[in-house]
């Protein structure tokens, strides 16, 4: 069958890809600095250093596995690959997973075909959970890693949205079990699932503000002494990123 | 202002107002319009409460004795240890997940472990691997001991409890020998262990395979037979595979639904496909069938520890790139961890490099290549997954943990609904919930 052209998503720079692996990885953006300090000098040198930061890439065919099986079926079930490009971004295989980049209206749907198609059955969603990548513009998250026990196979689905406008699909009425897993992501991250039967906070207590797991949201802590000296909090602290 | 009584009628007299309690009408007791029991009463169970597993908070809609509806509320233990892990490096990482579940450190430790192995692309030592299998087992026959003495107690049977926490007490006496402490070891680290086995840990754990089996009979003599205990458990709770998966339930709860899905042997890791034991499963779904279930494991885990301990050939236990392990075999002392004397004589005395190498490793801690993976393994109460999120940087980036207690507490209303209160304890209590991993 033919392979289904991507569009490049805003978490996949360079699309095109050397066969069968990742394309060794995309430059999301640099890290400056040794010691993480900032508003002081800088005597050590170490300051002036520039990494980039390297996140694998998308991936082209095969991808290697069962996975070339899976995204055939998932392109036979989404009728063909218009239908496929319409619904996936493009496809992540790193480490021996394979990640799917969902469009964020389109998650519903696709659960419940991965859910229901013969060839696919993901009967359990092990894992619903959300990253925050501040430095994208689409920067909230939501990893859904599927199961199937008839195969025994795993995926990873990826949705990202912008903090603005944090709507995602809600899965619940394919998966049950995504209900607690994303309150928890609403809970941690603030993303919206559209259609949860009651998305209410679940680890935090109900009137508390804001969304702690967000990268922007402070650890908190009170400096201690110890021994006539004081150590700051940890997230205030110096540290080698 | 005046109260009515519905089952005693009143007239004004001369004298004050009289009431009838001579007994009603027969007609207006079964014509159904009873207001007493048109009442239905909400009862608030917990977060303190001795049979709810820790901070666990059940409310409960009841008709007579009769759950009508129940919901759960947690988040009183929640401690944010995804959060504090954001901000420390990967190595100090295993302190925060060994308490999550605290039934279960030694899981949370490997799981941990083997995802940010799999970010590094590194492979441990055989022995390391080895001594992970054997803590895992020793760890997950404590777990299911904890459970036989609470759900014990939690039934009635109350002398199960004090046998249940005895024999555990063994297993928490070898985890001290070998890592120093009873609970929250971090004794896995990325890389392998921490510290070798001590040399007489082997009598000591055959010593407690030699005993466990009369014991394990003793709990089977103690409940099996035991009228009260099967009425309490058989048929009570029932949840099918169908219901389970649905509300990603796994684990002893799955397999006492009829499915042998055990992830030891369907996608297994650190080499359980090498060892020898049976997927324990039942038919009933009910608390009965996950008795039977965690109590065939407990056999099963020590026909594991046994077969580890006679594989277990001299060797590393920590992997040899010395830009990711640790620098020392640190001694074991009373408390816990201490210092390897001849290490600090060496890197305070004779090698310059040594030390700058000991202090960055210490402090600064080793990068991880960008990336994201998801590792689950078979905990005591089902899948514990960890996806681990890297950005390359010297901490993790992000870390979410799948935890089967968080997961499986969801089919408790399907469990109890419909049912006497009673059997809402024995219902949770089979679920085995553990609050720490629950909020984490």
């Amino acid at each position: 069958m033919s392979e289904p052209s991507r569009k490049s998503g805003i978490d996949l720079p360079g699309a095109s890809g050397a066969v069968g692996t990742t394309t060794g990885g995309s430059q999301q953006s640099t890290q400056r600095g040794m010691f993480g300090v900032s508003g002081s000098g800088d005597t050590s040198g170490f300051g002036g250093l520039v990494r980039p930061k390297v996140v694998p890439g998308a991936s082209g065919r095969p991808y290697g596995g069962y996975f070339d099986e899976v995204v055939d079926a998932l392109t036979d079930a989404l009728g063909g690959a218009e239908g496929y490009d319409g619904a996936v971004r493009g496809a992540v295989v790193d480490r021996d997973e394979l990640t799917l980049h969902i469009e964020r209206e389109r998650i519903a749907d696709v659960c419940a075909l991965l859910r229901d198609d013969p060839a696919l059955r993901f009967e359990l969603l092990s894992s619903v959970s959300g990253v925050d990548y501040p430095e994208q513009a689409e920067r909230l998250h939501v990893a859904y890693h599927l199961t199937s026990m008839t195969y025994r196979r795993r995926i990873r689905l990826e949705v990202s949205v912008t903090a603005e406008d944090p709507h995602v699909a809600s899965v619940t009425a394919t998966y049950p079990t995504a209900d607690w897993q994303e309150r928890e992501t609403w809970d941690m991250f603030g993303v919206v699932f559209d259609g949860h039967p009651g998305l209410t906070r679940i680890l935090m207590p109900d009137d508390w503000d804001g969304h702690p797991q967000r990268k922007d949201y402070p650890l908190g802590g009170v400096p201690v002494e110890y021994k006539g000296a004081e150590i700051p909090p940890p997230d205030t602290r110096r540290a080698y990123r | 202002m005046s109260t009515t009584d519905p089952y005693a009628g009143e007239r004004e007299t001369t004298e004050g107002k009289v009431y009838t309690v001579t007994g009603g009408d027969w007609d207006t007791v079964l014509g159904g319009a009873d207001p007493l029991n048109e009442e239905r009463l909400v009862v608030n169970m917990g977060p303190q409460h001795p049979s709810t597993h820790g901070v666990l908070r059940l409310v409960l809609e009841l008709e007579g004795e009769t759950v009508t509806n129940a919901r759960t509320v947690i988040g009183y233990l929640h401690t944010g240890i995804e959060k504090n892990l954001e901000y420390r490096n990967w190595t100090q990482g295993t302190t925060f997940v060994t308490r999550m579940d605290y039934l279960a450190p030694i899981f949370n430790e490997t799981g941990y472990c083997l995802g940010v192995e799999k970010l590094l692309g590194i492979e441990v030592p055989e022995r390391a691997t080895t001594i992970r299998v054997l803590m895992m087992e020793l760890n997950r026959i404590a777990s299911h001991l904890v459970w036989l003495a609470t759900t014990g107690m939690e039934l009635g049977a109350l002398s199960m409890m004090i046998y249940g926490f005895r024999e555990r007490e063994q297993i928490l006496d070898i985890f001290e020998h070998v890592t120093g402490l009873r609970m929250n070891h971090a004794y896995v680290r990325p890389g392998g262990v921490v510290a070798d086995l001590p040399p007489d840990t082997e009598t000591k754990i055959r010593a407690f395979l030699a005993e466990m089996p009369e014991h394990l009979k003793e709990y089977e003599d103690l409940l099996s037979g035991n009228t009260i205990w099967r009425k309490r458990t058989q048929g009570v709770g029932y949840l099918d595979v169908t219901g389970c998966i649905a509300l990603g339930v796994t684990g002893p709860v799955l397999r006492s639904a009829g499915l042998p899905w055990d992830l030891r042997r369907v996608e297994p890791y650190c080499g359980y496909e090498t060892y020898e034991f049976d997927v324990v499963t039942q038919d009933g779904g009910d608390v009965w069938s996950r008795y039977l279930v965690r109590l065939e494991e407990i056999r099963q885990s020590l026909r594991i520890v046994e077969q580890a301990l006679d594989r277990l050939a001299p060797g590393p236990v920590m992997v040899q790139d010395k830009k990711i392990a640790w620098p020392a075999q640190l001694a074991l002392g009373a408390d816990g961890l201490g210092n390897s004397l001849d290490h600090v004589k060496k890197i305070m005395g004779q090698s310059m490099e040594a030390l700058i190498h000991h202090f960055k490793l210490v402090t600064e801690g080793f990068r991880v290549p960008a990336g994201q993976v998801y590792v689950p393994i078979e905990s005591p109460r089902g899948e514990l997954g960890f996806h681990v999120v890297s950005d390359g940087g010297t901490r993790p980036f992000r870390v979410h943990v799948r935890e089967p207690s968080f997961v499986n507490l969801q089919a408790f209303p399907a469990m109890v609904e419909g049912g006497p209160i009673a059997d809402a304890i024995a219902s949770g209590a089979s679920l085995d919930p553990v609050m720490g991993g629950v909020d984490r």
